[in-house]
Parts: structure tokens; C-alpha cells; sequence
């Protein structure tokens, strides 16, 4: 196997990046022509095309971009932390929670009173899910107890999200179970790019500061204490940095599965097994998915409301198939 | 012989009402249910559909409370002993059939997708319930009420775009675009050539910038679905708003009146 370039791989990544946050601009309903609405966006064009441009497609692309990076880079974390290859937040339950915590928010009418509610609710929800699963199957446990507590969690979030939304009083409430199991960024608007972007932003920072502490556990905690990493302070800033980067993208776009699990697996040949590198490269990894699938959806059916969720999952159960096929002699 | 002939006539004047007239009707559709509770004889009506006390999707929740409600199941229902049940064309097929294999007549009602529509939807209830005569004075006092507000001035008609939650709208063939027409607007859906109910994302809305807008009615609890309603985008098209009850206009009751002197009025203010 060739040495890894990361130099290269990261270029190639952000360029991947950025030609799909152009791409996300420029794909809609309305046929724009793609010079003047770029154009558009910085101003002096007509006030229809200038619209969409800003209200619509720029939150859209800048939420796609952010929420996904969170994934990417919440799975790289979780899967360095736990040394597990099937972390992810999505298996884990923390999405799944996390939507809880938002469908209670803003279906009881308290995110409509106080809208910080919605994120915070998202993120506190994530946040039990993460400590909950981290107590059941903690670092180092085996495969098969840290998948067992993950579905737990979630099939019981999952199961919430539901009774709540059929409960909740609004008709069409029980209709948006999809919403909040698989996922949207159809119609997001720059007030929710504001609400969520700021806890995105700042629980990648969290996660991004990890690099060190999860080189050295690759040795093993006794090495990696010994190197004087504090593991209860590496704990904290995981679980605290999964839940910000997860919990916040839920609450505007609902759980989007499997982005967390295939980034970094696609990565982490390309960058060595070193997670300081793979957690920024996973970030890029996990913006180009999303932004893709995004992109997809509006290309295959733009009138359906094709899922995220249903693109990401499409790509990522195979792949976590191929995960449980080749690890299926440590599982047991 | 004499008498035979009085004894017949006796007999026929005893069952006549009951074969034309269904004495125990129940109602499982917001459409019918509306216009059964404006036709029926007292008494004759013995239950409404849950919806129709629902007062965003009813415009006539008030009298609705009047009646016990059903959920459409065909076990309250048959439990009602009704000898007519009322739907609406694309109620349940499961649900009607059983009924029918019970032996309880149902007489369905298809979606009204103009103003004709509505005035023989009127005459289908009146015969299935033996009130024609209320069946002709409904539809009477319908034209009446569309011909009273001063027809719209001449002139370009304005382009009204209808927009539900969840990005829905109304193109042509429906009855919220006839009510639209009536009142004196082109309608954008039917314009982009949407037929029935179709989607109108927020993009397209934008493009082609209508000068009026009808929004669906919020439900006053949150949903996702109302969301669309309330993006920046809608308020920053600057196009004049015309409100109209969803309640109004769901259904082909006398009632649809009010909605075509609402937009009348959205169109004729300075």
C-alpha cells in the first residue's frame, strides 16, 4: 500500500467540498441561470432571484455543509474515543435522541415562546444518549454490547418521536415522523442557519482539539495516560463535542443516518490510521456526503421530498453490513 | 273495493317515505356532513363526523356539536342503525364495502371541482335525503349570494397564488380555483399548469411573484408543515395578502359564498 498523502487528500477534499456547496447553490425548482444567480447572491439582481438565492438556497448549502461536517466528524470521534469501528451517532442513538429532545420542543409549543429551546433540547436529549450509551458500552467494550446499547436507545427515541408526534395536537404532526427519523433541508431558512450554525461551529471546535488524546489512545489508555492524556477530560469533550455537532443539526434537519459511519471508513485509508488526521478529513468527508445526498434529492425527485436519510442510509447499510461481515468473528 | 283502494293508499303513503326517504341517516365525510346538517329534516340526521366539529376545518363546528360524532369505523357506524350512511367518493373502500355487505345503503358524494359541481352536489343530497325542495332553495340562495357582491371592476385580473402548509396549493380543476376565478383572480398554480392539488415550492412562488397571496389557515399548535407559511421568503415577496378560512372553502356549501366576497373585497381595497 502506498504511503498516505494527507497533503493531496485534503486538498482534493476541500476542493470536493466547496464544488458541492456551488452545486447546491445553483440546484432547484426554479431554473436560474447559474452565473447571474451566483451573482445574485452578492446582490444587484432582480429581487425574486436575489430571494431565493439568500432565503433559500444559501441557508440550505451552509446547513448542508455544517451538519454535515458535525456527522463526519462526530463519528471519527466516537470511533477513535470508543475504538470502535461501528460508532457513529446515528447507531449510537444520539440522533435519535436528539430529535426527541426537538420533536418535544417545538410540537409543545416551547421552542415558539423561547426558539433557543429547540437546539438546547436537542442537544441535552444528545447529550443523555451519549452518557447513557457511554455507561452501557464504554471505551474498549466489545462491538456487540456498544451496537446492542446504541439500538436500545434508539429504537426507545425512535419509539418516543412517534408517540409524541401522533399525540402532539397539530394534524399534520404525525405526517413529520419521517421528518424527524430521516431527515430534511428542504425549505430551511437563514433564522435556523443562525439558531443551529453556532452550536455547530463550536462543537467541531470541541472535537477538533481531540487529535492529540486520540493518537495517544491508540496505544491504549495506560499508554496514553502515562503520555499524560486525561482520559475523564477526553471523555467529557467527546461526549459534550458529539452532542453540540449532532444535537444542533437535528434540531434544524432531523437525524440523517450513516454519514458519521461511512466518512471516516472512507478516509481512513487515505489519511493512516492516525485520528488527528482522519477527525478534520472525516469533517470534509461528512460535508461532501451530505451535500451530495442534498443534492441528489433534488435531482432524482424534485417534487417527492425524497429523505436524506434514505440516500445516506442507501450508501451507508451496505457499508455497515461490510463492517459487521468482516468483524464477525469479534463480535461474538 | 272502495275501501281496498283507501287501504292502498294508506299502505302506499306508509311505505312511500320510507323507501324515498331514509329516516336514520349518518354522515362520515366534512362535505356531506355540512351539507346534510343544512338539508336534513329534524331528526333525520343521526350522526356527523368527528371533523366537522373541528372549527379551522368546519365552518359549521357550532352545529356540528349538536350531532354525536362518528370516526367512520364501520362497527359505530352500524351500531347506529342507520338506513343511508353518507361519504364522501373517496372515503374508505373497505370500510363502505362492509357496510354494504351489511345491507346498509351508502350513497358517496365525488370532490366538487367547480361552482356546477357544488349546485349538483346539492341536488344529489336533497334526493338522497327526500328534500328537494331545500336541496333547490340551497342552491338559489347560493347564486343569490354570488351574484350580491358588486362584480370585480374590469380590468386585468390580479395573479393570486394559494399556498397550504407543506407547500400544497390549488391548480385548476378545483373548487378553490373556481372560487378564486369568481372573485376575479387568474390563479398562478393553474397558470404553471398544475392540475387537482399539486406542490408549489417556495423557489417557484418567488419566481413568479404573484400579486396576491392566499394563505392556508395555521392550526394554532406547531407543526413543521406550517413552517413553509412562515419562511422569510414569504413575507419578503411583498405580495398582498387576501385571507380567506380554509373552512370556507374545503367543502361546496352555501358557504363557499363568503370566501369569493373575501377576495372580492382583498381586491377591490385600495
Amino acid at each position: 500500500m502506498s504511503r498516505p498523502r494527507p497533503a493531496l487528500v485534503f486538498g482534493v477534499l476541500a476542493a470536493l467540498a466547496a464544488a458541492l456547496v456551488v452545486a447546491s447553490l445553483l440546484v432547484g425548482p426554479a431554473r436560474l441561470p447559474p452565473g447571474e444567480s451566483l451573482a445574485a447572491l452578492l446582490g444587484g439582481a432582480p429581487p425574486a432571484e436575489a430571494l431565493i438565492m439568500r432565503e433559500l438556497r444559501l441557508p440550505r448549502a451552509a446547513l448542508g455543509l455544517l451538519i454535515g461536517a458535525g456527522l463526519g466528524l462526530s463519528g471519527a470521534a466516537l470511533q477513535g474515543y470508543l475504538r470502535n469501528p461501528l460508532a457513529e451517532p446515528g447507531l449510537v442513538g444520539v440522533s435519535g435522541s436528539a430529535a426527541l429532545g426537538a420533536v418535544i420542543a417545538l410540537y409543545s409549543g416551547l421552542s415558539a415562546a423561547f426558539p433557543l429551546a429547540l437546539p438546547l433540547m436537542a442537544l441535552g436529549f444528545g447529550l443523555g444518549a451519549a452518557l447513557l450509551v457511554q455507561g452501557l458500552a464504554g471505551a474498549g467494550s466489545s462491538s456487540i454490547t456498544l451496537i446492542l446499547a446504541g439500538l436500545a436507545v434508539s429504537s426507545l427515541a425512535s419509539a418516543l418521536t412517534a408517540l409524541a408526534l401522533n399525540l402532539a395536537p397539530n394534524p399534520f404532526a404525525a405526517s413529520e415522523i419521517v421528518h424527524w427519523l430521516l431527515g430534511s433541508l428542504v425549505d430551511r431558512s437563514l433564522p435556523q442557519l443562525w439558531l443551529a450554525g453556532p452550536f455547530l461551529v463550536a462543537g467541531m471546535a470541541l472535537l477538533l482539539t481531540l487529535g492529540r488524546s486520540l493518537d495517544a489512545l491508540t496505544l491504549g489508555e495506560d499508554a496514553a495516560a502515562s503520555l499524560g492524556v486525561s482520559l475523564p477530560g477526553a471523555r467529557i469533550r467527546v461526549v459534550l463535542g458529539v452532542a453540540l455537532a449532532t444535537g444542533a443539526g437535528v434540531a434544524v434537519a432531523g437525524a440523517i443516518g450513516f454519514v458519521g459511519l461511512v466518512a471516516p471508513h472512507l478516509l481512513r485509508p487515505l489519511v493512516g490510521g492516525r485520528p488527528s488526521a482522519l477527525l478534520p478529513a472525516s469533517a470534509l468527508g461528512g460535508a461532501i456526503l451530505l451535500l451530495a445526498a442534498d443534492v441528489a434529492v433534488r435531482l432524482i425527485a424534485p417534487e417527492r421530498d425524497l429523505k436524506l436519510g434514505v440516500v445516506t442510509a442507501l450508501v451507508g447499510a451496505p457499508l455497515f453490513l461490510h463492517l459487521v461481515w468482516r468483524s464477525r468473528r469479534t463480535l461474538t | 273495493m272502495r275501501g281496498r283502494l283507501v287501504l292502498a293508499f294508506a299502505l302506499g303513503l306508509a311505505a312511500a317515505p320510507v323507501a324515498a326517504a331514509p329516516a336514520r341517516v349518518a354522515s362520515t365525510n366534512l362535505c356531506t356532513d355540512q351539507l346534510a346538517m343544512l338539508m336534513a329534516a329534524p331528526g333525520q340526521l343521526v350522526s356527523v363526523s368527528a371533523v366537522a366539529r373541528d372549527p379551522v376545518a368546519s365552518a359549521m363546528a357550532a352545529e356540528a356539536a349538536r350531532y354525536p360524532v362518528n370516526h367512520g369505523s364501520a362497527e359505530e357506524l352500524f351500531l347506529l342503525a342507520p338506513d343511508l350512511v353518507l361519504a364522501g367518493a373517496s372515503g374508505p373502500p373497505a370500510t363502505l364495502d362492509m357496510l354494504r355487505r351489511l345491507g346498509i345503503p351508502v350513497e358517496t358524494f365525488p370532490i366538487e371541482t367547480d361552482l356546477d359541481d357544488v349546485r349538483a352536489s346539492f341536488r344529489r343530497m336533497g334526493a338522497a335525503l327526500g328534500r328537494e325542495a331545500r336541496a333547490e332553495a340551497l342552491v338559489a340562495e347560493l347564486d343569490a349570494a354570488l351574484a350580491a357582491p358588486p362584480p370585480p371592476p374590469p380590468g386585468q385580473r390580479p395573479r393570486a397564488a394559494i399556498l397550504y402548509a407543506n407547500s400544497w396549493t390549488s391548480g385548476a380543476g378545483t373548487l378553490a380555483d373556481a372560487i378564486l376565478s369568481a372573485a376575479g383572480f387568474d390563479n398562478v398554480a393553474a397558470g404553471m399548469g398544475i392540475v387537482g392539488m399539486g406542490r408549489l415550492p417556495l423557489e417557484t412562488l418567488a419566481e413568479e411573484a404573484p400579486d396576491f397571496l392566499v394563505l392556508g389557515q395555521d392550526y394554532g399548535s406547531p407543526a413543521l408543515a406550517q413552517e413553509t407559511l412562515a419562511h422569510p421568503i414569504v413575507a419578503a415577496l411583498g405580495a398582498e395578502r387576501a385571507a380567506v378560512a380554509d373552512n370556507l372553502w374545503v367543502c361546496g356549501t352555501p358557504r363557499l359564498a363568503r370566501a369569493v366576497a373575501a377576495l372580492r373585497a382583498a381586491r377591490t381595497e385600495p
